[in-house]
């Protein structure tokens, strides 16, 4: 339970996946003129994310990863597919992102036509493939904590291009120098953005020394504690090493 | 530049300035930004995509009459990702820390909207010779201003280019350090590279008026 909480608001606010890793850059500069539509894309992303993510983590877990395919029989397990990740979560992508255009032509024209091209252009959102990458190579233990890393990524992903539509219409009223009205300012108080997030970055290191006092539950607790211990140390020791 | 029209030329220059997939077009921003901390890793990046634009906008272009409109980003999904698998498996055989560096963000070549941009705006509409120096154009117009970039960010934050100290040694207070110059460590910081694409900008849109938006 823990780790789910603490994965829900890495994702969400230390990891952002604007600010932190600049993903979903172009729909995020792109639609973020008006609240409602930035509402309405945003939304969809959580929708993609949280669908796709869990489905690329159980491709990559019986299919991809070094020996996944020895539930075949014993003569597959040295096989290793993960070159074809990139294909397959794409593919997989793709066809999710048509089902959600045809939902939501379904049952919500008005929003279908707001979002025109970016809705097909979803599919092609770096935050939707990048959310499968990043939970590949950050080695996601379980579909549920995959589940919950693709939604909270999303509610970040929303965060962001909620926070910077408001603060575009509003600063509609500014008298900006013209060089920089649209793109540049918008670039420019993303940056400041990231800024202000940087500083959730300590969220979640305080208290490490109280948890490592009191019993860890799990075995797998332990060896993270030590592993982050070590590293520590060496960054300690490497940067001791630089000033002497 | 003899040898290409007029026309031909205009596809390959515009897109360096006037018409830049970053700065105006606003695409492939995505996976253009996280890799710019380092000059080497920018110019892998500038090469690969250089690379990936370059032949998927030809193979797009010979297959355009035959793909059904339904099913052509689908279609163009498997042709990027195919294209970036080879870098992806080339980077990994012959630079396999660089690509340790750019991890995700190579595959994140797929999802560059630059690429799907010019094969839905140029590739789906032009023959394959055209295609390939739009392909060629807009990559080096990207690859121009991540070079731009990182050769900020890398001479800024740690005093060097491609590894060399060229500001001197920062340990041994040797040539702009002897004189109190210290490091920026934040320009390596995400951050930073927005804000120098939004200095970019501005430099770009004061120079060239017509380029101004409205408010």
């Amino acid at each position: 339970m823990l780790e789910h909480i603490e994965l829900f608001f890495k994702s969400i606010f230390i990891d952002n996946m604007v600010f932190a890793t600049f993903l979903g850059m172009c729909s995020y500069l792109a639609v973020s003129k008006k609240v409602t539509t930035a509402v309405g894309l945003g939304a969809a992303v959580i929708f993609v994310l949280a669908v796709t993510v869990p489905l690329n983590w159980y491709l990559d877990q019986y299919i991809l990863r070094d020996g996944a395919l020895a539930w075949l029989g014993p003569e597959y397990a040295d096989y290793d597919l993960s070159f074809l990740s990139f294909i397959l979560f794409i593919a997989t992508i793709a066809t999710m992102v048509q089902l959600v255009e045809i939902v939501v032509e379904k049952f919500s024209p008005s929003l279908y036509n707001s979002l025109g091209i970016f809705l097909p252009l979803i599919a092609v959102n770096c935050a939707i493939l990048g959310g499968s990458l990043f939970m590949q190579s950050r080695d996601i233990q379980s579909a549920g904590l995959a589940l919950n890393y693709g939604i909270s990524s999303g509610i970040g992903w929303f965060l962001a291009i909620l926070a910077i539509a408001a603060i575009r219409e509003k600063i509609r009223y500014s008298n900006v120098p013209a060089p920089l009205r649209g793109l540049g300012i918008t670039f420019i108080i993303t940056g400041l953005m990231a800024i202000g997030f940087m500083s959730f970055g300590g969220m979640l290191t305080g208290g490490d020394e109280d948890e490592g006092v009191a019993s860890p539950t799990t075995e797998s607790a332990v060896i993270k504690e030590d592993a982050k211990k070590e590293k520590t140390l060496e960054v300690a020791s490497i940067t001791n090493e630089k000033e002497n | 530049m003899a040898i290409l029209s007029k026309k031909d030329q205009r596809l390959i220059l515009d897109p360096l300035a006037d018409d830049n997939p970053i700065t105006i077009q606003v695409l492939g921003i995505c996976s253009a930004l996280a890799i710019t901390a380092q000059l080497k890793a920018s110019i892998v990046m500038a090469i690969a995509v250089l690379f990936v634009m370059g032949v998927g906008n030809v193979v797009i272009s010979l297959m355009r009459n035959i793909i059904p409109s339904k099913i052509r980003i689908i279609v163009q999904l498997i042709v990027v990702a195919t294209l970036v698998i080879i870098v992806d498996q080339v980077l990994k055989a012959y630079a396999y820390t660089l690509s340790k560096e750019l991890s995700v963000f190579v595959g994140l070549i797929i999802t560059n909207c630059i690429i799907m941009g010019r094969f839905e705006a140029f590739a789906l509409a032009n023959g394959p010779a055209r295609s390939f120096l739009d392909g060629i154009g807009n990559a080096l117009g990207y690859g121009v201003i991540l070079i731009i970039i990182g050769f900020f960010r890398e001479l800024l934050g740690s005093g060097t280019l491609l590894g060399f100290k060229v500001l001197g040694d920062p340990i041994e207070k040797t040539g702009l350090y002897s004189i109190g110059y210290e490091n920026n460590g934040f320009m390596l910081l995400s951050p930073m590279a927005l804000i120098v694409v939004g200095l970019i900008i501005w430099v770009q849109r004061s120079r060239n008026k017509a380029l101004i938006e409205e408010n």
